[in-house]
């Protein structure tokens, strides 16, 4: 162990949750972030729409609003006591951003400007609700930015394209973690008495997704393999707009600012499913409505794609049927100079890669794998909890996309992600640090490396039988179309076993790369270990969930069942089998009723 | 179609100097310049390094010199350059391996241009957000956009002279605050780039602003920044 790093707290991820967490925790100690891109690569920064808080700039808006929206839109799976936490500190942890340098968008006051969202609604009326703070059509990137900026600022100490690849248990307790760093190929142990996971999602398990290549549930599999479980993986978010084949996001927030779905006879299909909010109803019942067009023929062209319509003149017609109006009453009348103000990226995106211009023409959209709501499971403070009765893991933290509080249940409300990253991610910091200061360093095993190194062993001299594209072009395939937005018993069995094979396929991968600099070809066979491992547990907490909530929508089960399933699963590895377990929803102000937007 | 692709290739640990390997690939017009590359590497050669992430224009991993200039592979098709594409890495940083460059230096820049918010004054009273109009927030919007993928710095023959030069990327991050109202470093960042590494270096030469993937106007940002050191005004 010739590399080896003291740290009080370390933070595995350069995102917005990692970021957050480790400029709290280095105000009071010793905290390093590890991250295997430049945190500024991250993938928090393709995030596009806004970041809901009860801001109330335009309109009347408040904190128990915004909570009960949640609640609603986790199909009552979240847990209302972090949910409650969670909206009550939204308004504090948008201004502080403000105050931090965020360059968001400005009403003509000067304040905050807000955006509608799908979901997000006055409780009175049911109308929409402006409650998304927003910089452009990249607030995600914003966000980043001025997160990495503040931890320059308060020098952070940074181990950048370092990747993490075990995690170190001495007596039961978190003591670090192993990583190797991309340049040189030296694995280095990072010893601290605190660990916090914000190492992002792992859509790169679907085919069509939004997610950035670097998805690859790196800290869940790490944790899972140690016998950590994992919650509520049936539940992954397909977002509704991802442009044709490609899959990349195309903001909710462009419904927001009044586009519309469209079918092939031309109709604005949303009003059938969603009567009140229509267009901007849940993530989760606009993807259902999507595919269900597609699927009884009214895909365009008969293909499976819909069309997302920004187009002044079809914005400007729908607001005066909805009356919908601007904030100071006005009828909304926007123009393409509106469209390039509002949504500058998407409009760049579509005419980079579709040829197609939003401001004049209808954009091709298809529903993508967009976020995983399951994860690590946590308490609100970021302690990692390892059973049905909250026992935490001593000194063990996770923090956004890839823990699982839970605030998004069953399906997560857009903008909700940047907000739990900034709330949690920073709790987490808290902790973890008040935590390191009340243990001493646990004393590292003899050769902490030797799992990563048999590891990395393994890849190295398989016999050769299986690649890296193909393996995880299958897995990909099976899991879009066995595992998404429609399920059911004989497809999710038939993905469980086809994954359970390309678990043994993998076993058999050469990495033909012997080089240690860059040896981007290992880490990626690395990373599809961790995939598959995650795939395993998704398809198979979907099988096992035998009813509809949120996201997870089963054509044998279409309807929710309280009685049964309103409550967490928990998947854990014990003895190289899984093991499926429950653990209660917290459920405080709002009693479970019927769903309807 | 048939695309053929010829790649720069250089692993430190075999090669002496770089060389060029030409790879034919099955593929389509639709396809991103970095789509071809990952065919390579998982069909063809798996030891084919470069760095890539969102594959879609915003997280700057993958800032190469396609046919010669300066793009990002996810957001370059195959139908905007052809089916002969050479790919090589960026001009001005050490290479890592193949595609790879070492970024530290142009990390390093960007660091010297005390790139945070500084505004020591107190917070509104009411504790809610600082004010600001939309004109003012209009004033610095465009180099809000940039993903520091590097493209530009390392597209500036200043910055092939020489790697002394704080570059175009690190004078964009500078001048994403000093025209913020909200913030009160101007002074001393303009104190920074009038040394002799600062904006004195820029000659115009535009390469920058042809470059940037964000259609950042690059040059003309620096010339605002040169213009606010001559007059002391951020108007």
């Amino acid at each position: 162990m010739a590399n080896v790093h003291q740290f009080d707290v370390v933070v595995v991820g350069g995102g917005g949750a990692g970021l957050m967490a480790g400029l709290y925790a280095s105000k009071t100690a010793k905290t390093a972030v590890i991250s295997k891109m430049y945190p500024t690569r991250s993938h928090t920064g393709a995030a596009q729409g806004g970041i809901s808080a009860a801001l109330g700039n335009y309109e009347e808006d408040k904190p128990e609003w915004h909570m009960y929206d949640t609640v609603k839109g986790s199909d009552y799976l979240g847990d209302q006591d972090a949910i409650e936490f969670m909206t009550n500190e939204a308004i504090d942890a948008v201004l502080e951003l403000e105050h931090m340098g965020l360059p968001f968008d400005r009403t003509p006051e000067g304040r905050i400007s807000q955006r509608p969202f799908g979901g997000h609604t006055n409780n009175e009326t049911g109308k929409p609700v402006r409650r998304a703070a927003h910089a452009a059509d990249r607030t995600g990137h914003m966000i980043l930015q001025t997160l990495y900026q503040q931890c320059l600022k308060n020098k952070v100490n940074f181990f950048d394209e370092y990747q993490v690849l075990d995690f170190i248990i001495v007596n039961g307790k978190a003591a670090g973690v192993v990583a190797v760093q991309l340049s040189t190929g030296e694995l280095h142990t990072i010893h601290a008495k605190a660990v916090i996971f914000a190492t992002g999602g792992y859509g790169r398990i679907f085919e069509v997704t939004s997610n950035a290549y670097a998805y690859t549930g790196d800290g869940p599999a790490i944790l899972f393999r140690h016998g950590i479980p994992l919650e509520d993986m049936e539940f992954f978010q397909f977002h509704p707009t991802g442009i044709y084949k490609l899959g990349i996001l195309i903001t909710e927030g462009a419904r927001g600012e009044g586009a519309v779905l469209i079918n092939d006879k031309g109709e604005r299909f949303m009003p059938k499913y969603a009567p009140t909010v229509k267009d901007l109803a849940s993530r989760d019942v606009v993807s259902r409505a999507v595919y269900t067009e597609i699927k009884e023929g009214r895909g365009i062209g008969g293909k499976n794609f819909v069309y997302l319509d920004i187009r002044p003149e079809t914005v400007n017609k729908f607001a005066a049927l909805d009356g919908r109006t601007n904030p100071d009453g006005s009828p909304v009348l926007i123009t393409g100079d509106t469209v390039l103000l509002k949504i500058p990226d998407i409009v760049d995106f579509c005419r980079v890669y579709l040829g197609v211009d939003p401001v004049t023409q209808m954009m091709p959209i298809q529903p993508t794998a967009h976020y995983a709501m399951g994860g690590i499971p946590t308490n609100k403070f970021g302690e990692v909890v390892i059973d049905d009765k909250g026992t935490a893991f001593p000194g063990l933290f996770a923090a956004g996309e890839c823990a699982c509080v839970s605030v998004h249940g069953a399906n997560r409300l857009g903008t909700n992600s940047l907000l739990d990253i900034v709330v949690f991610g920073k709790h987490a910091g808290l902790k973890a640090a008040e935590y390191s200061k009340t243990v001493e360093f646990e004393k590292l095993p003899e050769d902490a490396e030797s799992a990563s190194r048999s590891e990395f062993e393994a890849l190295r001299t398989g016999p050769g039988k299986a690649n890296v594209y193909d393996l995880s072009n299958e897995m990909k395939k099976v899991m879009f179309s066995e595992v998404g937005i429609y399920r059911n018993e004989k497809d999710m069995q038939s993905a469980l076993e086809k994954v359970r094979q390309l678990k043994k396929q993998f076993k058999d991968i050469t990495v033909s790369d012997t080089g240690k600099i860059f040896n981007t070809e290992l880490l990626n066979a690395w990373e599809l270990g961790n995939l598959l491992d995650i795939a395993e547990v998704v398809a198979l907490s979907a099988l096992n969930r035998k009813e509809s909530r949120g996201g997870h929508s089963r054509e044998d089960f279409p309807d929710r069942d309280d009685k049964n399933w309103l409550k967490h699963t928990l998947v854990w590895k014990k003895n190289d089998k899984l093991e499926i377990g429950y653990k209660p929803v917290v459920i405080t102000k709002h009693q479970p009723k019927a769903r309807v937007y | 179609m048939e695309i053929t692709i010829k790649i720069f290739r250089y692993d430190p640990e075999k090669d002496e100097r770089g060389h060029y390997e030409t790879y034919v690939v099955e593929g389509d017009e639709n396809d991103r310049v970095l789509d071809v590359l990952e065919l390579v590497k998982g069909k063809t050669d798996g030891s084919l390094a470069f760095r890539r992430s969102c594959a879609h224009g915003v997280c700057g991993s993958d800032a190469m010199r396609i046919n010669g200039r300066n793009h990002l592979a996810c957001k370059t098709l195959v139908r905007d350059v052809g089916a002969n594409i050479t790919v090589e890495p960026l001009l001005g940083l050490k290479v890592a391996k193949d595609l790879i460059v070492d970024m530290e230096p142009f990390f390093d820049n960007y660091k010297k241009m005390l790139p945070y918010m500084i505004n020591d004054s107190p917070l509104p009273a009411d504790g809610k957000e600082r004010l600001q109009s939309p004109e003012q927030r209009a004033r610095f919007d465009e180099s809000t956009k940039c993903i520091m993928c590097a493209a530009c710095t390392t597209a500036c023959p200043s910055y092939w002279a020489s790697d002394e030069y704080y570059g175009p990327a690190a004078i964009v991050a500078a001048h994403r605050f000093i025209f913020d109202s909200r913030d009160e470093g101007a002074s001393q960042r303009l104190h920074i780039l009038s040394e002799t590494d600062g904006t004195a270096r820029c000659h115009t030469a535009y390469n920058c602003t042809e470059a940037c993937p964000r259609d950042i106007k690059i040059t003309k940002a620096i010339g605002e920044v040169k213009m606010a050191m001559i007059t002391g005004k951020l108007d």
